[in-house]
């Protein structure tokens, strides 16, 4: 009797799982892989086109970046997921962010011994605007804000805070829960707080307002200020605007009284 | 520019601040301003202009003197604008820099940038038009006065119809634009479902998916920015991208590794790797899958990652035993260490010297002093 080679059985129960399985009108993944691949190809070449007509529109246009990436969204795509992707490649929207990227982890690392990684997203513009220089494209806070949360992704503790009606922009791993956010909150209108105000504003016990501040205090995001008439004042160098304190020339500082 | 009233700069109650801006020069009309550039300032209720110098120099202008306003685009060897229509003066209107001005416009030049913003805000106050329900302590001039009311500078009609006219352009230009991306987002969600359906057979094992066939639908999908469903796990596989990325990252970080005590954040690689390249840089995605990969490629680094989440990339050679002994005999040699301290002493950042000295006190060899004046490490007697 013949004995069937192993190979060859294997091929005809494939053939008829194939068989089976068409019958039933399903498609075969490795049927729907080829499928992808052409459409890829199409896609590809759409793309292409669409990037001749109108790569223009999204440099110049940050509102048009905006409904860009809401759209991708939307569908499920991430346009910025890598460097490799069409979207990246064919319109140049990777770059863009990416080196935005690296700005704003140079301008967080430059500023964090004074400010402990903490910072107002309209400071971080400012600073990334002037790091760009004169000949480099403007920038949207937008336009940060997506590129802050690529960042995310390599565990440097980015993060944003809600504050005021922007945001905190975080980049360092500390540990911040509600309570935390809430203080940094209501330190927002004049840049510090006193365990009074926190008493009074958020009805919290006394220890639990020191426990917060004592925390902040740890992790350098504020500083203490115990020589404050009244009642010693936390204040959070991330808040300072360009208002209330400006950097000081070396001159400057010889010239000022004592 | 003789709308401006000189000013203290100083902000009324109820008038908050909005956003200011640097390296602003104004012009009058299309001529320089005989000022240097200085600082814009947007409040609630008017437009600040400061001496980027000489801080006594400062004035300001209500926003109800503004009748429309539009960006002019920078081109070779010129700032970005936006060019505010005004209002007659009122004729109560304090004293300013200028006396008299042949133009009913001024522009604001951008030469550090921030337009977009400084639109985008000023459009928003325009609009709302908070001055008008938050009046301030001292009545600043409002610039229609019963005279002013209806009395419009000549030559405005034909600019409000240019204006017209180029929206009209600009907005037929972004719907073909918006046209056409709607329609690519179309067929891109084709695929996303498809390579949903091919995911989801993939996990049911329906059919018989090679290796490869598996690492060429990774690539697909980063090539369409579409997140990688739950794919079986085959060892080793990321897209041959990734794997490429791998070894160039494992020879171009040798010499950085050695030099920072071989161990970098990984948003410090980012940064040094993507400045290198100048261009067609790595997204922070794809410089993790590749770090991923270090290990199944048999490369001398690793990436590695700390209880707080902070990720690293290390140097194979440098073992954690040698790590925390060298933590440890730099601790007992000095008695105690912050985590700056030990950072100025190694030449490492202040993050990474900290995650070795928390890695040193999980291994029980340090203890720590917690005070708000820092966290201090001492060798471990207990």
């Amino acid at each position: 009797m013949h004995r069937r080679g192993v190979g060859a059985g294997a091929i005809a129960k494939k053939k008829l799982a194939e068989a089976k399985y068409k019958e039933r009108g399903t498609v075969l993944a490795e049927d729907q892989i080829v499928q992808m691949s052409k459409q890829l190809e199409t896609f590809k070449s759409n793309l292409e086109e669409f990037a001749s007509k109108h790569k223009q529109e999204i440099r110049k246009n940050p509102q048009f970046r905006v409904q860009f990436q809401e759209m991708c969204a939307t569908i499920g795509v991430d346009p910025l997921a890598s460097g490799k992707g069409f979207w990246s490649e064919m319109l140049g929207v990777g770059d863009f962010y990416y080196e935005l990227g690296v700005q704003i982890i140079e301008v967080c690392l430059a500023l964090k011994h004074r400010n402990g990684g903490l910072i107002t997203l309209d400071e971080l513009h400012q600073r990334v605007l002037r790091g760009r220089g004169k000949y480099a494209q403007d920038v949207s806070q937008d336009d940060l804000v997506r590129a802050i949360k690529k960042l995310k992704v390599m565990g440097n503790g980015f993060g944003m805070i809600p504050v005021g009606g922007s945001y905190l922009v975080q980049s360092v791993p500390a540990e911040l829960n509600m309570d935390h956010t809430v203080v940094l909150q209501l330190a927002e209108n004049k840049g510090y707080v006193t365990v009074s105000e926190i008493k009074g504003s958020l009805k919290w016990e006394k220890e639990r307002a020191c426990h917060v501040l004592d925390h902040l205090l740890k992790e350098g995001l504020a500083w203490l200020d115990s020589q404050a008439a009244g009642e010693a004042q936390y204040w959070l160098p991330a808040l300072f605007s360009e208002l209330t304190s400006r950097d000081v020339t070396p001159e400057e500082a010889n010239q000022m009284t004592p | 520019m003789d709308r401006f009233s000189w000013s203290n700069g100083l902000l009324e109650i109820n008038e908050t601040l909005v956003i200011q801006q640097r390296g602003v020069r104004l012009y009058d009309g299309d001529d320089k301003a005989k000022l240097d550039v200085g600082v814009a300032l947007l409040s609630t209720h008017r437009l600040i202009w400061r001496d980027g110098k000489n801080h006594d120099c400062c004035m300001a202008m209500p926003l109800s003197q503004i009748i429309f306003f539009e960006e002019q685009a920078a081109g070779i060897g010129k700032s970005a604008k936006i060019v505010i229509h005004l209002h007659p003066s009122p004729v109560n209107k304090e004293p300013g820099p200028y006396q008299n001005s042949k133009y009913s416009f001024i522009k604001l030049s951008f030469k550090e940038h921030g337009q977009i913003e400084f639109y985008r805000r000023l459009t928003e106050e325009i609009t709302q038009k908070r001055w008008e329900n938050t009046p301030v302590s001292q009545p600043i001039s409002t610039g229609t006065g019963p005279q002013t009311g209806r009395t419009r500078a000549v030559g405005i009609v034909g600019i409000e119809r240019k204006i017209e006219e180029k929206r009209k352009e600009t907005d037929k230009n972004i719907s073909e634009a918006f046209e056409d991306l709607s329609k690519l987002m179309v067929k891109a969600k084709e695929m996303v479902e498809l390579s949903r359906s091919i995911a989801s057979k993939i996990k049911d094992k329906q059919g018989d998916i090679t290796e490869d066939e598996t690492i060429r639908f990774k690539s697909y999908l980063l090539s369409m920015g579409i997140a990688n469903p739950v794919t079986r796990e085959t060892h080793g596989s990321g897209t041959h991208y990734h794997m490429q990325l791998a070894k160039q990252l494992g020879d171009m970080l040798q010499a950085p590794l050695e030099e920072r005590g071989g161990m970098m954040a990984l948003t410090e690689v980012y940064c040094l790797v993507n400045r290198a390249r100048g261009m067609e840089l790595l997204s922070p995605e794809d410089l993790l899958n590749a770090c991923k990969m270090f290990e199944s490629l048999k490369l001398p680094l690793r990436l590695r990652v700390f209880d707080s989440g902070v990720m690293v990339v290390q140097l194979q050679s440098h073992s954690e035993e040698e790590m925390i002994a060298s933590a440890l005999d730099n601790v007992t040699e000095k008695g105690s260490l912050t985590a700056e301290e030990f950072a100025k002493l190694l030449g490492l950042s202040v993050l990474l010297s900290k995650e070795r000295l928390l890695l040193a006190e999980k291994m029980g060899h340090l203890c720590r002093d917690d005070s708000v004046e820092g966290l201090r490490f001492y060798p471990n007697s207990f």
